[in-house]
């Protein structure tokens, strides 16, 4: 069975860690890392990559464009 | 962790930064909706391919910095004026894409005259509005959109409507003007108002190819700094309070 597998990269030291990705997640995805990028700024991070489908919700709400969406159909199971 | 690096590959980009957005880091705040704004406006002028023929008038006030982010000609106005300014752009060149992009204290405040008399010439342009309810970028004074009982910087305690007078609803007085063929007010606070937004933007450009006349669309923001909240807090705070005073919908369409 076809399952759709996504990822995002996310430019640290653009991120201003506002979170509004965070929460816009449908999968849970997307945590503040504990460190901080040369602003001083807890940057978005992949905490639960497993989940991601990437459905583009979190870039489309990032109001610096920080993240860049990829997308698979990865074949799972037999 | 090799999973991940195997899906992030070209071929497999679904969504990325648009072209015409510059590689500066944006100077706004943390959660700007102008952040948000920006990039439609900028992926609407991508898709249209019209990077070339687009002129964008910012006046002053937190949205004067477009000009750093948006790789197009931007002209910049006085305060209010930029709905005056682009009337002559657009008059002079009638093959741009003129838009105006103003912020409430802008438009709602020193210029009403110049938005109002704009829009009812029926003028060719697009007018992008972020209303926020108060002044960002001079420290959150109220504003004429400031909701009542809302506090701020100059009114602490919320604000009166004995002594500062009710919050202005420009978008409702600029869709009865015969000028304005589309006007719309729209949200960017989830996936789902982000993708309208654009759309009603897409629209709006269109209707300037078109000649249709004036197009305006209020996009009601947030600001975390002036609101004294954190993001997350600044949009539920923006859909308990601001989104039933200010109704999201398309108020004219022709």
């Amino acid at each position: 069975m076809a399952k759709v597998k996504g990822a995002i990269k996310v430019d640290v030291e653009k991120c201003k860690g506002c979170s509004l990705c965070v929460v816009v997640c449908p999968s849970k995805v997307i945590a503040l890392a504990k460190e901080v990028n040369g602003k001083g700024y807890n940057y978005a991070y992949m905490a639960n990559p497993e989940e991601c489908t990437g459905c583009t919700n979190c870039a489309m709400v990032c109001p610096d464009s920080v993240i860049d969406v990829y997308r698979v159909k990865a074949q799972v199971g037999a | 962790m090799a999973d991940i690096n195997e899906i992030i590959k070209e071929e497999n980009l679904v969504y990325s930064k648009s072209k015409i957005l510059t590689d500066n880091i944006m100077s706004y705040c943390p959660g700007c909706t102008h952040g948000v704004v920006h990039k439609l406006v900028a992926e609407v002028i991508e898709e249209m391919n019209i990077q070339e023929k687009t002129i964008g008038v910012c006046p002053v006030g937190c949205s004067v910095l477009a000009y750093k982010f948006l790789n197009i000609d931007i002209q910049q106005a006085s305060h209010g004026r930029a709905p005056a300014v682009a009337t002559a752009v657009a008059r002079l060149k009638p093959d741009k894409y003129v838009f105006t992009y103003q912020g409430d204290g802008d438009l709602a405040s020193i210029g009403t005259g110049e938005i109002i008399h704009a829009c009812n010439r029926g003028e060719n342009i697009v007018v992008i509005f972020i209303n926020n309810g108060i002044y960002g970028m001079t420290g959150g004074q109220m504003a004429p959109t400031s909701l009542i009982g809302m506090p701020t910087s100059t009114s602490p305690y919320g604000r009166d409507a004995k002594l500062a007078g009710n919050p202005l609803k420009i978008t409702e007085l600029i869709a009865q003007l015969p000028g304005t063929t589309f006007v719309t007010r729209q949200a960017a606070h989830t996936p789902a108002a982000v993708r309208k937004c654009k759309k009603a933007i897409l629209k709006a450009f269109e209707n300037v190819g078109n000649k249709k006349g004036t197009s305006f669309i209020e996009v009601v923001s947030t600001c975390s700094s002036g609101w004294k909240l954190s993001p997350v807090k600044s949009n539920e705070w923006m859909v308990e309070h601001m989104l039933p005073f200010y109704q999201l919908g398309d108020l004219k369409d022709e």
